[in-house]
């Protein structure tokens, strides 16, 4: 599609999508308007901080490859902007944890991860 | 609305060297001998999907390969709703005057026809390709996201869950085709190994080799037949990441549609056939339909409610948990234990309440996609 901007295409962010026409927000790329079907739509970067929706861990693997990793925390976040995205999670990561989204270079590619959000990181 | 007028199905299991043309070809030539009917008496065929054999055809392939010469054929795929979907549509083309009697049939060797490794992968292909996928999620784990959100909101805890996995291991102990008939206990599946918590090996149903096929006709051809009442579907998103709410699903909806169909209310129905491919979504199910009260599916399974001598047996046969899941021919599996329980014919396991009315549901995805069927008995 269009440039590399997050990290399904390999760069270190998350991008999501909004409509200029009705405000709505999503997750998915597409170039036009779920809701009120618009293609005036515009990409932004998240600023990767949210909520914890809901979490479990992967424990039974789904190959060989991913087994190495395993068990890993798997989560979706209702980020601050209004979308819900799922990303790997930091061991203890529940429903409710405040976090921060941060990136891992792995062979797989690049791999969105939610770490808790520090008291700090909260207030600025 | 139709009959649905014949059943049959296999044991599930391991069906070593069996394809999925075979398996669907046994449970076929079992529910045309229910029905009463000839090869050259069907005139409508409607298929599901097999991850060991796909094919663009597969209505058409089995059509051929089982000797049927049909004026309508299609083949279905919304995951484990195509079952439900698949008796939803026969009775749509029974009505519409396209064919009079629609053989409808799936099967799979899912266990014996590929790795399990292959069948983790295929299956979590239905996640998002660009989004979930690259993530290394699993069934269980887009399952074990819902149940962690349900049980934030709703109070229902491992042990509430447990007890559906007991109730659905007890009733398979009485089927001799059940995959998985030995007794197990709440505590043996609290213990038993995590897999995406907080489900556990005991609260995800198994990987089987099956097959299970009915017949829907215009007409009421046989002495066994149940008239279609009501049915209805919901598809509210297909990935679990797009879901906007995890603890509220279509199908509310497509049951309340489906009642309002025949006419009749939850209370009236007296069998319940429910998709359970692990405890959390028959616990959904059984809350979002209306048939438990919400966050008290567990403690009404504890307390009898469902039991086969109970207010409204359930999934008789042991569902999905135990009985097994072969892919398309699981959820068709519910259908036909119902109709051999509806129509007094299911031996030792007879329940003894004699209902009238049964509700059939399927789910497909994660919680995305909704069938409800309503079943009746009539004199």
């Amino acid at each position: 599609m269009d440039a590399p901007i997050d990290w399904t295409d390999g760069v270190e962010a998350l991008a999501y999508q909004g409509c200029d026409v009705c405000g709505e927000t999503w997750y998915f790329r597409r170039d036009f308007c779920p809701r009120c079907g618009s293609t005036r739509v515009a990409t932004r970067v998240s600023g990767c901080v949210g909520t914890v929706y809901a979490a479990t861990v992967v424990v039974r693997a789904p190959s060989p490859e991913w087994r190495e990793r395993a068990p890993y925390g798997l989560c979706l976040v209702d980020l601050d902007e209004g979308v819900r995205v799922m990303t790997h999670a930091e061991p203890g990561i529940g429903i409710g944890c405040r976090v921060r989204i941060g990136f891992q270079r792995t062979d797989r590619g690049v791999l969105p991860i939610a770490a808790r959000l520090t008291a700090d990181e909260e207030r600025t | 609305m139709a009959w649905i007028t014949g059943v049959g199905m296999t044991a599930f299991g391991k069906h070593a060297g069996s394809t999925t043309i075979d398996l669907m070809s046994q449970a076929a030539t079992a529910a045309l001998a229910d029905a009463g009917l000839e090869r050259r008496d069907i005139d409508g065929l409607v298929c599901g999907y097999s991850t060991t054999m796909p094919h663009l055809m597969l209505s058409t392939l089995f059509a051929e390969h089982f000797g049927l010469q049909p004026r309508y054929a299609h083949g279905m795929q919304v995951g484990g709703a195509t079952g439900l979907a698949m008796a939803m549509l026969a009775n749509l083309v029974a009505d519409a005057g396209a064919a009079r009697n629609i053989l409808v049939v799936a099967g799979e060797n899912r266990v014996t026809g590929q790795s399990r490794d292959m069948t983790m992968q295929t299956l979590a292909q239905a996640g998002q390709h660009q989004y979930e996928v690259p993530l290394g999620p699993t069934i269980p784990a887009y399952y074990g996201l819902v149940a962690s959100r349900y049980m934030h909101e709703t109070g229902l805890d491992e042990t509430d869950f447990a007890h559906l996995a007991v109730l659905m291991r007890r009733n398979a102990a009485g089927h001799p085709g059940a995959q998985l008939r030995d007794p197990i206990t709440v505590e043996d599946v609290l213990a038993s190994k995590p897999i995406a918590p907080p489900l556990k090996l005991m609260d995800c149903c198994p990987i089987s080799d099956g097959a299970a096929a009915f017949v829907v006709s215009a007409d009421r051809i046989s002495a066994n037949a149940l008239r279609v009442r009501g049915c209805s579907q919901a598809h509210t998103h297909q990935h679990v990441t797009g879901a906007k709410d995890l603890t509220a699903f279509g199908a509310r909806r497509s049951s309340a549609r489906a009642l309002a169909d025949a006419g009749v209310g939850v209370a009236d129905i007296g069998y319940a056939g429910i998709y359970d491919s692990f405890t959390i979504t028959l616990a959904i199910l059984l809350e979002e339909i209306g048939l438990s009260r919400r966050g008290a599916s567990g403690k009404d399974v504890a307390a009898g409610r469902y039991d086969a001598d109970g207010n409204l047996p359930l999934n008789t046969h042991g569902g999905l948990l135990s009985y097994g899941h072969c892919g398309v021919g699981g959820a068709l599996a519910h259908l036909v234990e119902m109709h051999r329980q509806v129509t007094r014919r299911a031996g030792e396991r007879q329940i003894r309440s004699e209902p009238a009315l049964a509700l059939m549901h399927g789910d497909g995805g994660i919680m995305s996609s909704h069938v409800s069927i309503v079943v009746e008995r009539t004199s």
